[in-house]
């Protein structure tokens, strides 16, 4: 299970790939015919996938890079405007700026927060003790709850007046916020729904949890080593490679947010667009406005955004993910 | 051990125990309330010790009476039946169709030397990265010309071409099965399809079970699909009825939530009785 936390999912990794296949073994005695026959079964097998990459990923990849020079409304052909899609976007459009701060503000907020709770939960849960079963299952239930009853459930418990949370708040006299009426108060409501669904990659840290030697920790003890020390000198850097994953699917998540910003504003970003996550603002200007260039050019801005951070990210790994054993 | 080190160790435990009954309130909380409020009705939850000025009292959870009226009435006002026929015919054919292609695939990718086949194969890894912003565009554009606006078809036949996760996680399970029976079958004359359907197929049942669950999940759960699809509202999938059900002008929390429990219980009840591989999808996958 480990191997496939530790491989870099879009990097091309040789080793795992296809080395013995049965064919491999026959070996000596193959000839020009069957290696041919090989092939051509080979492809037969995989070209459901080859034809699905060729129409659903490559051609609409090319063909987004190429509407993102025009102006195009869907229903009229596209209209070559040069590079004024992207001129509008960085240098007349607030509102893509304005995505782009809640994106990346929620993105520093809420991406840590639920590493740190679900690391947390899943050193808490590592214990061998009668029920504890019981307990993971109770952490790990809102990740299963589908998000838009997620968003359904958190709009209740939020309402103003009657919501649970204000609720339980006036209990200590705390006269509470309006929370997604409140421009101040809508991302920190969002990143309470992450937080209460952290239990999903608890489950995957755990796992993490289960391949690290138990050695290790004997000999520590050995030596003397507190649980903090243990914790921070073989636990973390054991489930660094975990936890480097978990990050990298983060960023590459928030940019694609959408369904609850959607849901709570009832698709207009707001209250004064603290809700415009950049998914939100790129779905309006595409599908409400028609204004489908625009909408591919704040695409591909998403995508070279994703790769930067994502090599980002990668060229930091040497630093503190550590693999082997 | 001595009877004091017992006693600490007994100590821990109590503590560890009450720690973990009161982290266990925020995540249950939520679903309790849930629960609570699609049992009530509109005077229990305005009135009666419920308002933000009385503060939270835990008898205020149990409703009294009991209102079971939510449920019938969210089901006749959401047409929870129609989405509910809607959403199961879009699982059933996405399960079916990206499940069956996709170990298809994978037995190309885990059992068949081909030229080329490890460029391939991390071209596909490669692509699950790829946000699917990027390619919306062109593909709704695509399916619109088609005119396939406003049918299922969108929804469900990219559903037959693979899905890059499930080829993955098959070809890492065909892989490890092992290769003597698949030979002595070669020998004996007989094709890959045959050795795909009678002797691998057979073998990964339980690899089979992860992707088909995960695959009907997200299409349980799909929002994005139907909002740019479907036009007309008796085509709604329950995700995407539920959202309009909210986006309503008025707001009746006890039918929402009654709605909203409706639209969870089968994911939890599916839950309990496949819990192993849920972890194990999950722990593979890294998430939904």
């Amino acid at each position: 299970m480990v191997q496939i936390f530790q491989l870099p999912m879009f990097l091309p990794i040789p080793p795992l790939v296809c080395r013995h296949g049965p064919a491999g073994k026959i070996g000596v005695r193959r000839n020009m015919k069957s290696k041919f026959r090989d092939n051509l079964i080979g492809y037969l097998f995989i070209s459901p996938w080859l034809i699905g990459f060729l129409v659903f990923t490559l051609y609409p990849f090319c063909q987004s890079f190429y509407l993102s020079f025009t102006r195009y409304n869907i229903i009229q052909p596209p209209k070559f405007i040069g590079l004024a899609n992207y001129k509008m976007m960085f240098f007349d459009d607030p509102l893509f700026w304005a995505s782009l701060g809640v994106t990346i503000k929620y993105a520093l907020v809420a991406v840590p927060l639920v590493l740190v709770v679900g690391i947390g939960l899943a050193l808490l849960l590592n214990v061998n003790i009668k029920g504890i079963a019981i307990f993971r299952t109770i952490f790990y239930l809102p990740s299963i709850v589908p998000m838009v009853a997620t968003t359904s459930i958190f709009i209740w418990i939020l309402s103003p007046q009657v919501g649970l949370v204000n609720q339980i708040l006036a209990i200590f006299h705390i006269q509470g916020p309006i929370w997604l009426k409140d421009p101040h108060w809508t991302l920190w409501s969002l990143v309470f729904m992450a937080i209460w669904g952290a239990g999903g990659s608890m489950v995957i840290y755990l796992a993490g949890l289960k391949d690290i030697p138990q050695y290790l920790y004997e000999a520590a003890t050995l030596d003397g080593a507190s649980a903090i020390k243990k914790t921070q000198m073989i636990t973390l850097p054991m489930l660094s490679p975990v936890i480097f994953f978990n990050l990298v699917m983060g960023v590459i998540n928030t940019f694609q947010y959408f369904t609850q910003a959607f849901m709570i504003s009832d698709g207009t970003g707001g209250p004064s667009n603290s809700t415009l996550f950049y998914a939100l603002y790129m779905f309006q200007r595409s599908w409400k406005y028609l204004d489908m260039g625009y909408g591919s050019a704040m695409a591909w801005v998403l995508f070279i955004i994703i790769v930067a951070i994502t090599t980002v990210i990668f060229r930091s790994q040497k630093r503190w993910v550590h693999y082997g054993r | 051990m001595t009877s004091n080190e017992s006693a600490i160790k007994q100590r821990q435990k109590v503590f560890l125990y009450a720690l973990l009954i009161i982290l266990s309130i925020p995540p249950l909380m939520p679903l309790i309330w849930m629960v609570s409020t699609s049992l009530k009705n509109d005077a229990q939850i305005y009135t009666t010790g419920g308002t933000s000025t009385s503060g939270f009292s835990l008898s205020s959870l149990w409703p009294k009476p009991f209102v079971w009226n939510n449920y019938p009435e969210a089901l006749e006002r959401m047409s929870f039946m129609v989405y509910l026929r809607n959403t199961l015919f879009i699982c059933f054919v996405t399960v079916l169709g990206s499940v069956g292609s996709s170990a298809v695939v994978a037995y190309g990718f885990g059992r068949i030397n081909f030229k080329f086949s490890s460029f391939w194969f991390a071209l596909m890894l490669a692509t699950m990265a790829l946000p699917g912003q990027v390619t919306m565009i062109p593909i709704f554009s695509l399916f619109r010309s088609l005119g396939w606006y406003g049918t299922y078809l969108p929804l469900l036949v990219p559903a037959f071409f693979g899905s890059p996760f499930f080829i993955f996680l098959l070809t890492q399970f065909f892989k490890t099965l092992p290769s003597e029976f698949a030979e002595s079958a070669k020998v004996d004359g007989a094709s890959d399809w045959t050795i795909f359907t009678r002797l691998i197929l057979p073998l990964s049942k339980p690899a089979l079970a992860t992707c088909a669950l995960f695959a009907f999940l997200g299409a349980w759960n799909d929002f994005l699909g139907p909002l740019l699809y479907l036009s007309d509202s008796r085509k709604y999938t329950l995700a995407y009825g539920l959202q309009q059900f909210v986006g309503n002008h008025y707001m009746n929390w006890m039918q929402l939530m009654a709605a909203s429990m409706m639209f969870i219980a089968p994911i939890v009840i599916l839950f309990f009785f496949a819990q192993k591989t849920f972890i194990q999808g999950i722990a593979t996958t890294g998430g939904k």
